[in-house]
């Protein structure tokens, strides 16, 4: 028996209405993605990338089509569930980190282990954030922080719930070349330690090179989708695996 | 409502905690705002209940006795055979009698006359309370009968007046006294009584029964204490006496009553100040209802960050609505402090308008109270820019320019709740839901008003920047106009304060302007009254001989109304449907006759008969046009005249209006020559003296031949008129002065909610290369700019409300003097600029990457 995939995109539609009519961002999306797996989404700016990112992970809601994450079906949820579905089983990075100003390194990644009422909250963030090598930055603010720090911050915290999916958003993209590869490598070192699946946004070829499928959009719409392979890349039907 | 569970969930609390760690010391700014006019509200109500307190507890004291009878004229007989058979035998009461009356003062050795206000009382007065003097003991002295003269007690503004002291003698009348003491205080008569004119306290036994037996303004009273007052249904009482004096012009009051009708006044007096610091808490509420929107902006990024971590929109936003709870009970538990500090000095201001001794106590339930009301309206201006934390989209973590679409109804719903919330406190201060409404509308229009001149006031300015002006000019003046700015904020809560100052300052020199009219080039300035038929000639000879001129000899002739229309007034005055005031029917006309209308005077209707009466119908009679309205008549109406027995018809001849600004006499009804000659009559004389020696060479004169003769100074009345101005401008400038703490605190919250941004830009520009004073000029004409703009909205307000209230309710002339408003608006800038720079200090003088990292 097959095991269902963690991510599922079925004909994936957005619009947006402007002033100039109807300005379509994504047109006939779909993958899927299995448990364990890594996706990189690439493309140009304003190839639906971030678009296609929010809307796989419940941030939007698309015109037509579906997204099924672990076996649910997004369009079916309220915006509670959704964030509760969020808080279960999906992880966040941002390019732009996000971690709350107001909160020590300690608390930012605590939140989301918090707010699944969880008692270790504490222990586990200390245990990640030692395991990102911030153990003795705990109290500090991020204003306190530097760049690749705060990221590695933001890392601990997308894995604090050990999520069965993670979504990163361009996450070197603010870092300097050093910084930038050592949080590439915690990244996927953390993904491969927790089996996590990742779907991965950027611009950077190197990085989606380590992923192990490329999903390449231009225009909203998906140009190719190429698995790689430890040896051979091999390119991939643009259509989506049968389910 | 999935957020008021969230509230009770402990990682809202802790979220809120760690959330507000960079912000604490700004949310206890933007609550000191709001804590001015709890503070006003607390100390009102809990000095209020004290006040109350106080009243109920002494209102035996405030009378002095447990009944008292009082009336126009000496009591007869059948009216002590009715006290005799009602009060005195049944409840074996003891009874003090006295007499009170305007008489005028000298004392001899300086040959110094004052116009008093004479009590002349029998030993028993006053059964409860004490009367205070300096030295103590002045009370007993008044009733020694073995002193060579009788005592006086005098208030210590005449003797000091007077240079007189203890052991001075003093005439009134035609009879000498002996200064006992000065009197400190007397049962039942509040400080601002000697306003009027300074006391004199005499024996009622050796009063010059001449001041009696001519005098015309005498008030009698009777005073009872009762053996069984604790047993006596005292209103029952009252009431059952007061159906037998009242037709006789007399009437009954009770230390219960009394104690009440000081209680209605106690409450309109604290539902005044209580509304009036409401202003104040408004205006600190719409201070941190827009720091709270910039700070709620501050935060949706956050919010969004939540969002996608995990968090539904409830417990996101209950971490907000935690804090805005917590600002609440800040603004609550500061104003409840600072309030009973405030109370503290509520004595000073008040209690001169108090006839009894108010001790300052914490009252408990109005401070809860006030602290209530204060969270109340704190929470709700706090939540309503807060509420868009529950429409940040989870997207906007991704795209920053993500936004909440369509409208959202609780914003509409908590505006109302703040709406009712302002409605049923104003309500329940004035117990009037017509006041409330009326206060609701006020404020909403005052500040749609403000909103409404501070858009068309800075609308204006940006159209009409000069091009040409420098750089750092037209930058100061645009940075007016950056997004998220608190322009408008401040040109409304400065614009109020300087509206509230300048509208009271205007008012009062409109009022002073008014009484001081009186007083210029050569109008009448001295005015003596109670003259009697056979001394008019005499006094007026007098006069002349100190080379003075007579300006009006004025006949004045005491009368009631008996009919109106055909219908008895005791009729109507029972009957509350006809629409009359009682006042009107019941009062004493004092009337005058003559062939000539006077120069305040104009015709307005019929014609003013300018001739002897030939005898013929009814008299025609001029009635002033506002008395014509309060009787409801018209000309041709029939009013019949009781002229102390004598029936007298008449008709509405003319209508007249009368300038009564002017201190001269003047008349509600003039009756033509022919009809009143022969009626008991005294007659007024009216000169102009032009210096403050001949009045007084005048006033000596007058006293010295006719005792009972009244004279009065129209200077006098200018600084009578003066010191009660002070007392109440006095009262609304200690309110006042928590609008304006209220507001300047909202001028801090303003500058610190948008020190970063300033903070940005001036790093921006001092990247760019601007230097130091570059950046300190368009500082300086941001704020001075932001001052000007707030004080001509609010001083076009204020010109408009006291033009209005000058035109409509004064009825005078309004005139701007242009002092106060330059005065206001360097103040105001000058504040502005002020609190400004001291909020950017630090920014220009260290490294531009410092700042930001310390800023962070």
């Amino acid at each position: 028996m097959t095991q269902a995939p963690m991510l599922a995109v079925d004909a994936l539609h957005r619009t947006y209405a402007s002033g100039a009519g109807t300005l379509t961002v994504l047109r006939d999306v779909s993958f899927d993605l299995g448990r364990g797996e890594s996706l990189a989404i690439v493309g140009p700016s304003g190839s639906g990338k971030t678009t296609l990112l929010g809307l796989c992970a419940g941030l939007d809601q698309p015109t037509s089509g579906e997204v099924t994450l672990d076996g649910t079906a997004l369009s079916g949820l309220d915006q509670d569930a959704l964030a509760v579905l969020r808080r279960d089983r999906v992880g966040f990075v941002f390019q732009s980190f996000r971690l709350l100003s107001t909160l020590t390194a300690l608390e930012n990644v605590m939140v989301p282990a918090e707010l699944a009422g969880r008692r270790d909250a504490r222990k586990a963030a200390t245990e990640l954030l030692a395991a990102t090598g911030l153990g003795d930055r705990l109290d500090h603010h991020p204003g306190q922080l530097s760049g690749g720090e705060q990221q590695r911050v933001a890392l601990a915290r997308a894995f604090v719930n050990r999520p069965a999916l993670l979504f990163a958003d361009e996450p070197t993209g603010n870092l300097d070349g050093a910084s930038a590869e050592r949080v590439a490598d915690l990244l996927f070192d953390l993904q491969s330690r927790e089996g996590t699946t990742l779907v991965l946004v950027t611009h950077n070829d190197e990085l989606a090179e380590r992923t192990g499928r490329i999903l390449r959009l231009k225009d909203g719409a998906v140009v190719s989708d190429e698995s790689i392979a430890p040896s051979a890349p091999a390119v991939a039907a643009v259509h989506p695996a049968p389910r | 409502m999935s957020w008021i569970t969230a509230l009770f969930d402990g990682w809202a609390w802790r979220m809120a905690w760690r959330d507000s760690r960079h912000g604490r010391r700004r949310l206890v700014l933007y609550a000191a705002s709001m804590t001015v006019g709890v503070a006003a509200l607390v100390a009102i109500g809990s000095y209020g209940n004290n006040m109350r307190r106080a009243v109920a507890s002494q209102a035996k004291t405030m009378v002095g006795a447990d009944l008292r009878i009082s009336g126009r004229h000496a009591f007869e007989p059948e009216v002590e055979a009715f006290l005799a058979a009602k009060v005195t035998e049944p409840h074996q009461a003891e009874r003090a009698d006295s007499v009170s009356f305007t008489s005028m003062v000298a004392f001899p050795h300086g040959d110094e006359v004052r116009l008093a206000q004479v009590r002349a009382v029998e030993a028993g007065f006053p059964f409860y309370g004490e009367v205070i003097t300096d030295p103590p003991g002045g009370r007993a002295l008044l009733h020694d009968a073995g002193a060579s003269l009788p005592y006086a007690l005098a208030d210590p503004a005449l003797l000091a007046q007077l240079g007189a002291e203890r052991g001075d003698v003093l005439t009134v009348g035609s009879r000498e006294y002996l200064v006992a003491a000065s009197l400190i205080s007397v049962p039942g008569e509040s400080a601002r009584l000697a306003l009027f004119g300074p006391r004199i306290y005499l024996p009622r036994a050796s009063l010059d029964p001449d001041l009696l037996a001519r005098g015309s303004r005498v008030r009698h009273q009777a005073m009872f204490r009762l053996s069984n007052a604790a047993a006596v249904d005292l209103d029952a009482l009252r009431d059952e006496l007061n159906a037998e004096l009242r037709p006789r012009r007399m009437g009954a009051s009770t230390s219960q009553s009394t104690g009440e009708g000081w209680a209605e006044s106690i409450d309109r007096m604290s539902g005044f100040l209580s509304l009036v610091s409401f202003v104040a808490l408004l205006l600190g509420g719409l201070g941190v209802g827009s720091s709270m929107h910039v700070y709620a902006r501050s935060k949706l990024d956050a919010v969004a960050t939540l969002r996608c971590l995990g968090a539904p929109a409830s417990r996101a936003f209950a971490v907000y609505l935690v804090q805005a709870t917590a600002l609440g009970l800040l603004v609550a538990l500061m104003g409840a402090l600072a309030g009973l500090g405030v109370q503290q000095l509520l004595p000073a201001v008040l209690a001169d308008l108090l006839p009894v001794d108010v001790a300052v106590s914490v009252e408990g339930r109005a401070v809860a109270m006030g602290a209530g009301v204060g969270f109340v309206v704190a929470l709700l201006f706090a939540l309503l820019p807060l509420l868009a934390v529950r429409r940040v989209p989870p997207l906007r973590a991704l795209r920053r320019a993500e936004q909440a679409s369509g409208r959202d109804r609780l914003v509409a719903v908590l505006i109302g709740g703040l709406v009712l919330a302002v409605f049923g406190f104003a309500w329940m201060q004035t117990e009037s839901w017509i006041v409330g409404l009326g206060f609701v509308l006020g404020v909403g229009i005052a500040y749609g008003v403000l909103i409404l001149l501070a858009t068309v006031v800075s609308g204006l300015l940006r159209r009409t920047v000069p091009r040409g002006l420098p750089y750092t000019w037209r930058q100061g003046l645009a940075n007016l106009y950056r997004p998220h700015n608190q322009t408008r904020l401040l040109m409304v809560t400065l614009g109020l304060v300087t509206f509230l100052v300048l509208t009271l300052h205007l008012t009062e020199e409109a009022l002073l302007q008014q009484v001081e009219f009186s007083d210029r080039n050569d109008r009448p300035n001295v005015v003596m009254f109670d003259i009697q038929s056979d001394q008019k000639q005499g006094l007026t000879e007098l006069v002349k001989s100190l080379g003075l001129p007579i300006r009006q000899d004025v006949p004045m002739v005491n009368m009631r109304l008996a009919s109106v229309r055909g219908v008895a007034t005791e009729d109507m005055r029972n009957a509350d449907e006809n629409g009359r005031p009682r006042w009107a029917l019941r009062r004493e006309f004092r009337t005058t006759y003559r062939d000539h209308i006077t120069d305040t005077e104009t015709v307005v209707g019929g014609t003013f008969l300018e001739a002897a009466w030939d005898g013929n119908g009814p008299v025609p009679v001029s009635v002033e046009v506002g008395m014509a309205e309060e009787l409801g008549v018209r000309l041709g109406d029939e009013l019949v005249w009781n002229v102390q027995g004598v029936v007298i018809p008449s008709v509405v001849g003319s209508l007249r209006e009368v300038d009564w600004r002017r201190v001269q006499t003047n008349f509600f009804v003039v009756f033509p020559p022919g009809v009143l000659e022969d009626a008991p009559q005294f007659h007024v004389l009216v000169t102009r003296a032009d210096t403050p020696q001949a009045i007084g060479d005048l006033q000596r004169a007058v006293v010295g031949a006719y005792p009972n003769v009244s004279l009065i100074d129209v200077t006098l009345i200018l600084s009578i008129a003066d010191a009660i101005l002070d007392r109440i401008a006095f009262v609304i400038r200690f309110m006042a002065l928590f609008c304006i703490v209220a507001g300047v605190l909202v001028l801090f919250a303003a500058v610190v909610v948008t020190r970063t941004q300033r903070i940005e830009e001036s790093v921006l520009l001092r990247t760019l290369g601007a230097v130091k004073s570059q950046v300190l000029t368009i500082m300086n004409v941001e704020y001075v700019m932001l001052g000007a703009l707030a004080t001509i909205t609010g001083a076009l307000l204020s010109l408009g409300a006291a033009w209005a209230l000058t035109r409509f309710v004064l009825d005078t002339e309004f005139v701007a003097s242009p002092w106060p408003l330059l005065v206001t608006l360097v103040t105001v800038c000058g504040l502005t600029w002020l609190v400004g720079r001291l909020h950017s200090r630090g920014i220009h003088t260290r490294p531009p990457l410092e700042i930001l990292r310390a800023e962070g």
